[in-house]
């Protein structure tokens, strides 16, 4: 599984008030959802998220609440993959359950500039910073995860579970 | 093993569980709130399973929009009613029967000692001071446990915190997590468990021990647990209607890592905007001007959070241009503090009291904050635009030093009044 898309920065802490506030939980449409993420720190997020990007974060990515809104509206507004240090544990799950990948990578923040194009091998953990000619070590999934990322989240990789069992 | 490792291998059908290991583990109790509610229940529908894993271990509350803020609220509160008709959920807490999910849940006697329970909530890891073995998940996860009862976790590793010594007055269990958390920082217990223990934790009633569990996952935790003792089992026998089996650390059980921390010289804590973590004595902050003051929330909205609050502002006057916004955390807290007076001491103050709900904690309703204001709050979370403008700043502190602000008009030492 290879991801492509131009890095966004973010620092470290980005928590899910910040990624979508909690006026926007009851919206229902996951792209009027998607038209909020990120708004408070960077209002053109949305508009450069379009094209499909990465987001580049530091330490403890997605902190505070469980609302699935939060990686929901990321996936929906274009975002391909986070690469964070590292991920708060619920934003982690959902992030997979919904389908929108998540690597960890100690070192991104450091070797990585806005707009640089990236390269995500999710299968080998390895990320390749094609405008900067760098390869970096990050962390390998285990592969059942891997499975429900590339089923599309939790919903589709549960429903071939259930019907091959004949439960469905 | 100790208490998680416990109740992790008892869920999954296992003898022994270690720290990194992946097991599927069957849950006891899931709950949904009307915020992560009907998105679990759209997701439960586009799984194809037409009736839930067993309706009588599912809990259902509106908390976060009661009573419905906005219609859109209300059509929310639509789905989780026609849902728990049509499931069959009998324990389903609508407007005036319930109040803020966790509160409720403890009460109502859903949450039992040796027990796995999954909240589509992040603060599920209060149960922990019962002794259970409580963790947030999101919506989608939620509908996979609603359809299968089932759930991957990974076994965490833990950091046994030993508190000894004896508290100041007016210096209690929020002052103390919140130095924790400053010690430890937002992502200090990532991932991990956090067992608290010694003398001081054994002395404490289960209002305070829910305030130290609630915010483990402030640290970045995925539970905060206490051994449950005689106090704890005594209280779920009171409110359970199930038999449960408590379980308990051995005594050579493997932590991660284990610190002590010693009360007796804590001040009272205040987080400062707009990081849990950024913890300071409140003699740091001390004049700070506030705008609004609140009490309430999961984390000290209980009876004995507004008893101090009462304690302090009896026949007194909050500081005229201040809000002071009190909110019960549930209908039995609300009702208890009606019997006792308190309701009529906080409103001859001049507090403004709200019906349960998580309201202006979370930035919903019921208390919302300007541009520029600030307020001091003995909720969980002070991050940016958590309670409104994103201009807006919050302190976080314990109901005492929330109180004894209101009536001063500026973040204030209670211990000083």
């Amino acid at each position: 599984m290879e991801i492509k898309g131009k890095a966004i920065i973010f620092g470290d802490d980005i928590n899910t008030d910040l990624i979508i506030p909690s006026k926007y939980l009851t919206a229902l449409d996951l792209n009027d959802l998607a038209k909020h993420a990120m708004e408070g720190l960077d209002p053109k997020f949305y508009e450069k998220a379009r094209e499909g990007v990465i987001i580049v974060a530091g330490k403890n990515f997605g902190c505070g609440s469980s609302r699935e809104h939060a990686p929901i509206s990321l996936k929906h507004a274009g975002v391909r993959c986070v690469i964070a240090k590292s991920f708060a544990r619920i934003f982690f799950r959902n992030a997979i359950n919904v389908g929108l990948p998540v690597v960890e990578c100690p070192l991104i923040l450091e070797k990585t500039d806005d707009g640089d194009e990236l390269l995500v091998n999710l299968a080998e953990g390895e990320i390749v910073n094609l405008t900067k000619n760098l390869r970096l070590q990050a962390s390998k999934l285990p592969n059942f995860i891997l499975e429900i990322i590339s089923a599309g989240g939790l919903v589709k990789y549960l429903r071939r579970r259930l019907e091959k069992s004949g439960e469905l | 093993m100790n208490i998680s490792e416990k109740i992790l291998a008892r869920a999954s059908g296992r003898k022994e569980v270690s720290p990194g290991e992946i097991v599927e583990a069957k849950v006891d109790v899931a709950m949904v709130n009307d915020i992560t509610g009907p998105l679990t229940i759209k997701t439960f529908y586009e799984i194809g399973v037409k009736k839930v894993w067993d309706n009588n271990r599912i809990v259902m509350v509106l908390d976060h929009q009661v009573p419905a803020d906005s219609a859109k609220s209300a059509e929310l509160h639509k789905i989780m009613r026609r849902f728990a008709e049509e499931q069959g959920i009998p324990h389903f807490y609508d407007v005036g029967f319930g109040g803020v999910c966790h509160q409720v849940m403890v009460e109502k006697g859903h949450v039992r000692p040796g027990e796995l329970i999954v909240g589509a909530d992040s603060h599920t890891c209060t149960y922990g001071a019962l002794g259970a073995f409580g963790t947030g998940i999101g919506s989608t996860e939620m509908a996979a446990v609603f359809a299968t009862g089932k759930i991957w976790l990974k076994v965490p590793e833990t950091i046994k915190i030993n508190v000894t010594g004896e508290f100041q007055k007016f210096v209690g269990a929020k002052d103390l997590m919140l130095n924790i958390i400053g010690q430890i920082g937002a992502d200090g217990a990532s991932y991990k468990a956090m067992e608290f223990d010694g003398p001081v934790v054994r002395s404490m009633g289960i209002s305070e021990r829910l305030t130290i569990c609630n915010m483990a996952v402030e640290a970045g935790a995925k539970t905060g647990i206490i051994n449950p003792d005689g106090k704890v089992i005594a209280y779920v026998k009171n409110r359970a209607s199930k038999q449960f089996e408590p379980l308990k650390s051995d005594a050579n059980a493997k932590y991660g890592e284990a610190f002590d921390l010693d009360v007796s010289s804590l001040e009272p804590q205040v987080a400062c905007p707009s990081s849990v973590d950024d913890v300071k004595p409140v003699s740091e902050v001390e004049g700070t001007p506030i705008d609004q003051a609140f009490v309430g929330s999961c984390t000290n909205g209980r009876i004995e959070d507004l008893r101090m609050v009462a304690e302090i502002v009896k026949g007194k006057r909050v500081k005229k241009g201040v809000r002071f916004i009190v909110t019960p955390a549930s209908h039995e807290v609300y009702l208890q503090a009606l019997k006792e007076g308190v309701l009529e001491t906080l409103t001859e103050a001049g507090a403004c009291v709200c019906n349960p709900t998580c309201g202006a904690c979370f930035g919903g309703h019921m208390g919302l904050l300007a541009d520029g204001e600030t307020c001091i709050s003995s909720s969980n979370r002070n991050f940016t635009g958590r309670m409104g403008s994103p201009k807006a700043k919050i302190y976080l502190a314990s109901p005492a030093t929330v109180a004894a602000s209101a009536l001063k008009g500026e973040i204030t030492d209670p211990r000083r009044l």
